[in-house]
């Protein structure tokens, strides 16, 4: 790879020009490397521009504000993607760059703050697994799932998959930063569930391969992010709450909360996927995929609800308001990503969805 | 300092209003005497009756009345 010098907005810079040899291509990426997404304002602009470039000094100059949710959010994520699995025109190195780090804390603190805004509060009514069932019945939103069902068409549903695929190719991946930060029951219990979204030790089992098999025989790239260019804010703000409650160990609660809610929302919706990408005689290996999630998370919300999150709330009882608050974003972010798909294939009149 | 503590952890769990949960290989024998391996870690067999993947739980419970959940 080679290097060029220049000076970019008070940051000395290193420019690293092509894509290093030898990265890592095992993951389904047919050719493509994968790169830094397009800008979606001035603050994304210039975060990947330093972010394709070596830095070489910690003498940082403000950043830009960012222009609307679209532009924080994507900054966000692609900050938030060099601790997974990161781009092939950024340095490895910059993971934990102290210049990054600071501005990355104030975007995690916005978006942590609107997402708090919006929690209404929880109810203790009966035993945990009982009131936390009956939150996810009472605050569970739009269908996508329905719409694919019944009426979705070919076009919508190929869209709605490339969607689908920023999450669903780091399946259990936010969930797994959780681990050590947990009490030995509720360790046990989540390493349970990962190892069967793992795949059980065989990797053609693993969900995010089972997916990306499921994206090529659609015609689909698999690769890592291929179509984050093309993604609403809310689904970029989906991903980035995953990260944000994954990557904090004070935030474990929420995560734990969030994955409950979203097995507790997955597996009648799956069925309901299968049988729509059937009606549209979309190929069997991505049917498979929903087929295996509506078995699958009948278990996962059992284990995610009752041995999961009942365990962390036994040994930490404080972090009950953190595990709904992690359910209600799961559900409320679900809700509006659904708002702005149905919007946008005019199924909805108004843009419910959108972020406010 | 504590004794680190033992957990009582089942094999066999009855989930109020939802499935049994069944940890490990098993061989289980539906209403109709045909046997079907369990498939994962954890299973979860049916208990209301409703599921379109019998034996397995397929959330279908969730839908019923609280009263007609098992």
């Amino acid at each position: 790879m080679r290097r060029r010098s220049l000076t970019l907005a008070g940051w000395n810079v290193r420019l690293a020009v092509g894509v290093p040899p030898g990265h890592d291509l095992d993951f389904c990426s047919p050719g493509g490397a994968v790169l830094t997404p397009k800008p979606r304002g001035p603050l994304s602009e210039f975060v990947f521009a330093v972010l394709r470039a070596d830095l070489d000094s910690d003498r940082a100059t403000p950043w830009p504000a960012a222009e609307g949710h679209a532009d924080a959010a994507i900054t966000l994520w692609t900050l938030y993607e060099l601790h997974y699995r990161g781009f092939d025109d950024v340095d490895d190195g910059l993971e934990w760059h102290p210049a990054l780090l600071g501005p990355r804390h104030e975007l995690e603190g916005d978006l942590e703050r609107r997402l708090r805004d919006r929690f209404p509060g929880h109810q203790i009514l009966g035993g945990f697994g009982q009131d936390f069932f009956a939150f996810v019945a009472d605050h569970d939103g739009l269908s996508l799932a329905a719409h694919v069902q019944r009426d979705a068409d070919r076009d919508q549903v190929l869209e709605l998959l490339r969607v689908r695929s920023i999450y669903h190719l780091k399946e259990a991946d936010p969930t797994a930063w959780v681990v050590p930060r947990l009490p030995v029951a509720t360790k046990a219990a989540l390493v349970e569930l990962l190892y069967d979204e793992y795949g059980v030790g065989d990797p053609n089992r693993l969900h995010a391969h089972l997916w990306a098999q499921g994206m090529t025989a659609c015609g689909l790239r698999c690769d890592y992010g291929a179509y984050i260019d093309e993604v609403p804010a809310e689904v970029l703000e989906q991903n980035n709450a995953m990260s944000l409650f994954g990557l904090h160990r004070r935030l474990r609660g929420a995560a734990l909360g969030h994955l409950a809610a979203f097995e507790a929302t997955s597996s009648m919706p799956s069925r309901r996927m299968a049988q729509g990408l059937e009606r549209l005689g979309l190929p069997r290996e991505i049917v498979d995929y929903y087929t295996e999630h509506v078995a699958a998370d009948a278990v996962h919300e059992q284990l995610a609800v009752r041995t999961i999150c009942g365990s962390l709330l036994e040994a930490e009882p404080g972090l009950a308001d953190d595990v709904y608050f992690g359910a209600f974003t799961c559900l409320d972010l679900e809700n509006r990503v659904a708002g702005r798909m149905l919007a946008r294939w005019g199924v909805l009149d108004s843009d419910e969805g959108a972020v406010a | 300092m504590t004794e680190p503590k033992a957990f009582d952890h089942a094999d066999v769990v009855l989930c109020p209003g939802g499935p049994m949960l069944l940890r490990g290989d098993h061989l289980v024998e539906d209403a109709d005497g045909v046997t079907h391996r369990t498939e994962r870690p954890v299973s979860a067999i049916c208990r209301c009756r409703k599921s379109a993947s019998a034996p397995w739980c397929d959330g279908t419970h969730k839908l019923l009345p609280q009263k007609q959940r098992p």
